[in-house]
């Protein structure tokens, strides 16, 4: 099957010029994605960074002459082949879509049809677009999973896409994607829910197929250390317009704008690790063991959180990092061990500690969309907990509210009337850190807590944390898979795998050589903000294989 | 620092601004109403005024016989007189007072029982699920009909009765799906945060979790009264529900069946405020619906 186009060089394939893309608020049409330019060549991969809300993935849609429901293209043009995708009517536009322009989705799992194998689901597309039969496509599938570096290529299309991991099913989309031989594909945040161990993986083979096969790629991440290894060249947005473009090595060495240098500095956030004080810490775990019925998550687990500083726990998911949390709050009670909070001895059942222990240990959820009730007042969220604590009523509760909201910097007259619904999910998380320091507690759970969040406002909330910490001396167990995260809150961390700590100590000696395997593996898989740094890493595969 | 006497203040202000912020709402939204749920409104309306003052709009007593059977609409006699010589209008009007002042009662009742019991056997989960779905599950296994008409015979027919009846059997629908719309909200991090702090069930029963189960639950109260309406009158055609002399819109259909057959709608009517009123119960619950789901993607 040969659907590989020919080259031409010169004209672009995709130009875009003056788009601007309207929303339906509530105040009639809102411009989201202002005036933009841009033009991307055929084997080009284009870089799309900014906050979220900038306009990323409208304009990555428009770029398919999309409009997302309650969005209109207002103005300007979108020239895919000379063909202007902003006229085209519907019909036309559907033919290219997936045969000429493919999409992959932030959300394999979300994305694919259950109830379908992944094989089915690969042929749906040449098929339709009458680019091969099926039986053609089928054997394409298999030299495409192939590609991929999918287990099993001959058979892995045979299974539903629950039964296969993430990191699989979103190379199995790109796979897809790929199946037409496409001229122009957007990846709108392809990994950004995958463990840093799967995304590295999955980077490799997402450029390696678009090298080979010459496809142009806009690749739409928040994740600036990505972007830097895909893409060559970015272009940054904020509120829907162009703050800066350049080819990525010059973007990276020498950002122009204000705007990009402060998203640059995201990542340079560092803390001094505080020495480990000899009091008594403010929790201790000592052998823990926990499951779910019969199946065993976390196993021996000993752990110690010093007064006032912060240890962090680091892992791929499913190595038990959030189940520590629910063994540490009580929820999911341990199985054996011991549990002591500032030397006492804690019950393992929440529902047997009392009101001044659970008060003491606090939690942050990592989604502060479901963690705030959405019918509730951000005045009724912090006073219930202020009331039913410390038992402020009436005036004193509404100052204590006021220091709260100053506390956590939002205007409290501005935000304390408001639902959630009302916030930004910066804002949300922040109102979530108000309500755990409601509480006055020794220790606060932060579970994830920045990695629903882009770069700018997370470092917004670690630097919060890190005040608050300073000021209160409170203790932090800190869970995230992200290892920058770690280095810019850290005093302590805990590297854990598969239920089991590998390996825990003070920050600089963990992430100092010599490491154990396991930490090894975790440290080389987080992006670096070097483009040489995939390549880097996957010759060092290669040796050791 | 904040400034203590600028910041105690507003907390008197600012539940005021609140509450006419809800009513400033709930005004723009029945401007933007759709015809229906105007429409709805108005019919809810009228009936309600109807019934509540059916002793004076009426012009003659609920039982009274004040001319000959079945005589036609005139001008003594608006309606008609229904086979026993009472003035038809009167009995709409009475009847409607019965049958919604039961209706309302038995649904309202209905839903405090298989709302408080659905959210407990959400929030606890465990035995006390096990146990009220089981028992919900014995209630239904039984067709409601039938069940009903045996618990009448056997309990007697006393209003009160028929109320409490039904109210138990349709808590059970009311149970399932509360249970099942509550589950959802149970497993959200708000609630599991509500319960580390030491929150009791009710709390989260009835603060965490009711607010955000609500539109749901209103719009099976609004099937749920016109099939309790549904349901009455059929109790009352099949001779078991609201006894004679009270009048009811159900056994009005039935006493005056025969006229059908001279080609006169006079016993269509009662049946024709029954239809009137569920559509117009179920054009307002839609609009609800409309209107908080609208409401959620303002956000």
């Amino acid at each position: 099957m040969s659907i590989e186009r020919e080259e031409q060089g010169g004209a672009p394939l995709l130009r875009i010029r003056g788009l601007r893309i309207e929303a339906q608020g509530d105040e009639g049409w809102q411009a989201i994605v202002r005036g933009i330019d841009l033009d991307l060549r055929r084997g080009e991969v284009l870089g799309l960074i900014g906050e979220s809300g900038a306009g990323k993935s409208t304009l990555g849609l428009a770029a398919m002459g999309y409009e997302r429901p309650g969005c209109r293209i207002a103005a300007g043009s979108v020239e895919f082949d000379g063909q202007d995708l902003a006229r085209l009517p519907e019909a036309r536009k559907r033919h290219l879509w997936g045969s000429r322009i493919a999409y992959v989705a932030q959300s394999a799992a979300a994305s694919f049809n259950p109830a379908q194998r992944l094989l089915d689901q690969y042929v749906e597309g040449p098929r339709l677009h009458r680019v091969a039969s099926a039986g053609q496509a089928r054997q394409d599938a298999v030299q495409m999973y192939r590609r991929m570096r999918l287990p099993q290529p001959e058979s892995i299309g045979l299974r539903y896409p629950h039964q296969v991991s993430g990191g699989q099913l979103q190379r199995a989309m790109t796979a897809m994607a790929m199946a037409c031989r496409p001229d122009l594909i957007v990846f709108d945040e392809p990994t950004t829910a995958l463990d840093v161990t799967t995304q590295l993986e999955v980077l490799a083979t997402i450029r390696e197929l678009v090298r080979q096969f010459g496809t142009a790629a806009i690749y739409i991440t928040h994740d600036l250390a990505v972007v830097a290894q895909m893409a060559d060249r970015i272009l940054v947005l904020r509120h829907g317009q162009a703050v800066e473009e350049a080819p990525t090595r010059r973007m990276l060495a020498a950002p122009q704008q204000e705007y990009t240098r402060t998203l640059w500095s995201v990542r340079s956030l560092r803390h001094e690790p505080r020495a480990p004080s000899d009091e008594t810490p403010v929790v201790s775990l000592a052998g823990i063991d926990a499951g779910y019925g019969p199946l065993k998550v976390l196993q021996g687990i000993d752990l110690q959180v010093p007064r006032g500083s912060t240890v962090a726990v680091v892992g791929e998911s499913g190595s038990g990092k959030s189940t520590l949390a629910r063994v540490l709050t009580g929820l999911l009670p341990a199985s054996q061990g011991e549990l002591r909070f500032q030397g006492e001895r804690l019950p393992l059942d929440y529902r047997q500690r009392n009101r001044e222990m659970l008060r003491h240990i606090q939690m942050v959820y990592q989604m502060p969309d479901t963690a705030l009730n959405p019918r509730q007042r951000v005045r009724d969220i912090l006073g219930r907990a202020l009331a039913f604590y410390l038992g402020l009523r009436g005036k004193a509760q509404e100052r204590r509210l006021y220091e709260l909201m100053e506390q956590i910097e939002l205007a409290p007259q501005q935000y304390l009337d408001r639902l959630p619904g009302e916030l930004s999910g910066g804002q949300k998380q922040r109102i979530c850190i108000a309500r755990a320091l409601a509480a006055e507690p020794r220790l606060i759970i932060c579970d994830e807590v920045t990695s629903a969040l882009d770069q700018v406002v997370a470092k917004g909330i670690l630097q919060l944390l890190e005040r608050l910490q300073r000021e209160m001396g409170l203790a932090y167990l800190f869970i995230t898979h992200d290892l920058a995260t770690v280095r810019s809150v850290a005093d302590q961390v805990v590297v854990m795998h598969q239920g089991r700590i590998v390996e825990q100590g003070p920050r600089d000696e963990v992430f100092a050589p010599p490491h154990h395997e396991y930490t090894a593996r975790l440290l080389a898989s987080v992006p670096e903000m070097d483009p040489d740094w995939l390549d880097r890493q996957l010759a060092g595969r290669q040796c050791q294989g | 620092m904040i400034d203590p006497s600028l910041t105690l203040e507003s907390p008197q202000a600012l539940p005021a601004r609140r509450r006419s912020g809800l009513c400033r709402r709930l005004w723009r939204g029945l401007r933007k109403a759709p015809w229906s749920a105007r429409f709805g409104l108005l019919v809810i309306l009228l009936f309600g005024l109807a019934a509540l003052f059916a002793p004076w709009l009426a012009p003659y007593g609920e039982s009274q016989i004040v001319g000959s059977e079945f005589e036609p609409w005139g001008a003594s006699f608006l309606l008609g007189t229904d086979n026993l010589g009472r003035d038809m209008l009167t009995r709409l009007l009475y009847g409607g007072r019965n049958t919604l002042g039961i209706v309302l009662l038995a649904t309202c009742l209905a839903f405090l029982l298989g709302g408080v019991a659905g959210l407990l056997a959400a929030v606890r989960g465990g035995w006390t699920d096990q146990l009220l779905s089981r028992l919900v599950d014995v209630l239904m296994a039984i067709p409601q009909l039938i069940f009903a008409l045996l618990l009448l015979t056997f309990f007697g027919t006393s209003i009160p009765m028929l109320i409490a009846i039904i109210a138990v059997l349709d808590s059970t629908r009311v149970f399932r799906l509360t249970r099942a719309v509550a589950s959802g909200v149970v497993a959200l991090d708000f609630v599991e945060a509500a319960r580390l702090r030491g929150e009791g069930t009710a709390w989260i029963m009835f603060r965490e979790v009711l607010p955000n189960i609500l539109p749901p639950l209103v719009a099976e109260f609004g099937l749920r009264f016109c099939f309790t309406f549904l349901f009455i009158s059929a109790l009352s055609f099949l001779g078991l529900g609201i006894q004679p002399p009270t009048a009811d819109w159900g056994s009005m259909v039935r006493d005056n069946a025969t006229l059908i057959t001279y080609g006169d709608i006079t016993p269509l009517l009662p049946a024709a405020a029954i239809a009137l009123l569920t559509i117009g119960v179920n054009f307002v619950v839609d609009w609800f619906l409309h209107l908080t789901s609208g409401l959620r993607d303002e956000h």
